[in-house]
């Protein structure tokens, strides 16, 4: 377990480091193909834990994989354990509906259900047996004001969701993932395809989000790894798959890093 | 180099090749044009020759009135309603089973296994299959082996073999255009699959089942080969699915070859085929948009 040592589980100044979900081994594999190799990361409760490292590391990979979407994809095969709470989701008696109603998502493009702004939120409300209209309403409102969208759409809730701008969309995801209740919520590359003041507006609903959910954001960009994590993991592509090769707080991973891969790509001279 | 931009041999070269260019798309612009105003020109010649031709014959009673003299005289009532009941059967059988199998080849299977592979290549090959040989095939199977005889039965169950082929890839290749997005999105908010289908992939993949159902349907309604030995060609108002029926098209075939001097009521019934086409098509169009609305709104 070599690799559990580069994984420094220290105190961040942020919380009290509580795991709520961990990576155990995990690996990834797309057919014959290796993706992702032995991943051991523990999660922790009411933080952001920022995933960085260079295009083809398996980050996305490994978030689809903390959430059993993977299993959309029929070639991909994961193998490891993660535990939510200590409960392994991998194995295959685990409800799926439910654990991807605890581990929301949020996806690097804004994806909108073609449906009404109410009805984005209420769809999947509906379907997790929230029957009561007036509930439903109640719970649309507070997750459009939790995102800070409830202003700008709130007299055009049966218009298309996808007539909002790319911000107000991947705001409007936000609100239909936290409508949930979720306890934990993935994010893969929640700004990249924003612009730069739809992206701020982003990071700073992310810091909100924090103090409730456990985050878990992949990015590519440094600068907001180091605004907005309380933790950082380093994958990188070593040998045709992608392997931690560093994580910790995230103060600690970009001042003081360990390895020479983590160094270089941190003051941005590598990847 | 940025001083390359101010030599005038650049500068002069530009406005040589966007001259050219200007002229090159006028070309392109102008040879679309003509393709388009031929296409629609062949339309409103065969439509205008058929009006100029049959449109005298046309009337209320040629609509309400059951033929005499082998369709020389009288109207057509009993061969719409007997068109109409092929359809009906056709569509009633081949729109399940076909919106079935697309869902399976698109949702539930992957593109390279074998099963979904053979599936497809047996759908495309029955999609170039003459419609004669649906014919006796229908002739065989539902006319002797199953003891239909001569009836609407055999015939639109004939009709949905031949159209299913059709209706199914079409069908399949509009659920395959849901996006991938759509389906992580949903997954992700622990949706489950037949909610997803229900929610997502079905009002975003309705325009294509409509298209899909329209071509099925002029496929069926153009059909005279299929019925010779299936529906038959009798021109008593039909009682039942196993009495035998005349469909609209092989009455404008027969009126046409057959029988001296149905020339012109010919015209009128092809009339009332476009008629009928294009009333359908309205219809399922107006359908899509109401059952789209419907699923925003709700």
């Amino acid at each position: 377990m070599t690799k559990i040592n580069r994984v420094r589980i220290e105190k961040s100044d942020c919380c009290v480091a509580v795991t709520k979900l961990e990576a155990q081994a995990v690996a990834v594999r797309y057919q014959d193909r290796l993706a992702l190799h032995d991943i051991s990361l523990p999660l922790h409760k009411g933080c952001v834990t920022a995933i960085i490292g260079p295009s083809g590391c398996g980050k996305s990979s490994f978030l689809m994989a903390l959430n059993r979407l993977l299993d959309l994809v029929p070639e991909a095969h994961v193998s490891g354990k993660v535990l939510l709470d200590g409960e392994d989701i991998l194995e295959s008696s685990i409800n799926v509906t439910t654990i991807r109603r605890r581990i929301g998502m949020i996806f690097q493009k804004p994806n909108p259900f073609p449906l009404s702004i109410e009805r984005n939120i209420a769809l999947a409300l509906g379907h997790h047996g929230i029957t009561d209209p007036a509930v439903r309403t109640d719970v649309v409102e507070h997750s459009l004001q939790a995102v800070g969208l409830w202003d700008e759409v709130k007299d055009k809730l049966d218009t298309s969701g996808v007539t909002l701008s790319g911000g107000q969309q991947q705001r409007l995801c936000i609100a239909r993932a936290i409508a949930l209740q979720p306890e934990v919520l993935l994010m893969d590359e929640p700004c990249s395809a924003l612009d730069p003041r739809s992206s701020a507006q982003i990071e700073e609903l992310i810091r909100e989000l924090a103090q409730h959910f456990t985050v878990v954001i992949v990015t590519h960009n440094l600068q907001q790894a180091r605004r907005l994590s309380d933790y950082a993991a380093l994958f990188w592509n070593t040998n045709g798959y992608g392997e931690l090769i560093e994580a910790g707080p995230t103060n600690v991973l970009f001042a003081d890093p360990q390895r020479e891969e983590t160094r270089e790509y941190t003051q941005g001279t590598v990847g | 180099m940025p001083e390359a931009t101010s030599q005038p041999a650049v500068l002069f070269l530009s406005t040589g090749t966007q001259a050219r260019h200007a002229w090159r798309e006028a070309c392109v612009a102008g040879v679309l044009w003509s393709v388009a105003l031929c296409v629609v020109g062949l339309f409103a010649w065969m439509l205008g020759d058929l009006i100029l031709r049959g449109m005298h014959e046309l009337s209320f009673d040629f609509l309400f009135q059951p033929p005499e003299d082998a369709g020389r005289a009288g109207g057509i009532s009993t061969i719409l309603v007997g068109t109409l009941a092929l359809l009906g059967v056709a569509l009633g059988t081949a729109l399940p089973i076909g919106l079935g199998t697309a869902l399976l080849l698109a949702e539930g299977t992957r593109t390279d296994t074998p099963f979904g592979r053979f599936v497809r290549r047996s759908l495309d090959v029955l999609a170039g299959v003459p419609s004669i040989i649906f014919g006796l095939f229908g002739l065989a199977f539902f006319g002797q082996f199953l003891g239909w005889g001569w009836s609407i039965l055999s015939g639109g169950m004939t009709l949905a073999c031949m159209i299913l082929p059709l209706f199914v890839r079409t069908t399949e290749e509009s659920f395959r255009a849901v996006p991938l997005t759509l389906r992580q999105g949903a997954a992700a908010l622990g949706l489950s699959k037949s909610a997803q289908l229900w929610h997502l992939s079905l009002p975003g993949a309705a325009p294509g089942i409509t298209a899909g159902l329209i071509l099925s349907i002029g496929r069926a309604l153009a059909e005279t080969a299929a019925l010779l030995f299936t529906a038959g060609a009798a021109m008593r108002m039909p009682e039942s699915v196993f009495d035998s029926a005349r469909a609209l098209s092989y009455h404008i075939y027969l009126l046409a070859i057959e029988v001296p001097g149905g020339q012109d009521r010919a015209y009128a019934s092809a009339i009332v085929l476009v008629g009928l086409l294009l009333l359908i098509n309205g219809i399922a169009v107006l359908l899509t948009r109401q059952f789209k609305h419907r699923l925003v709104q709700l």
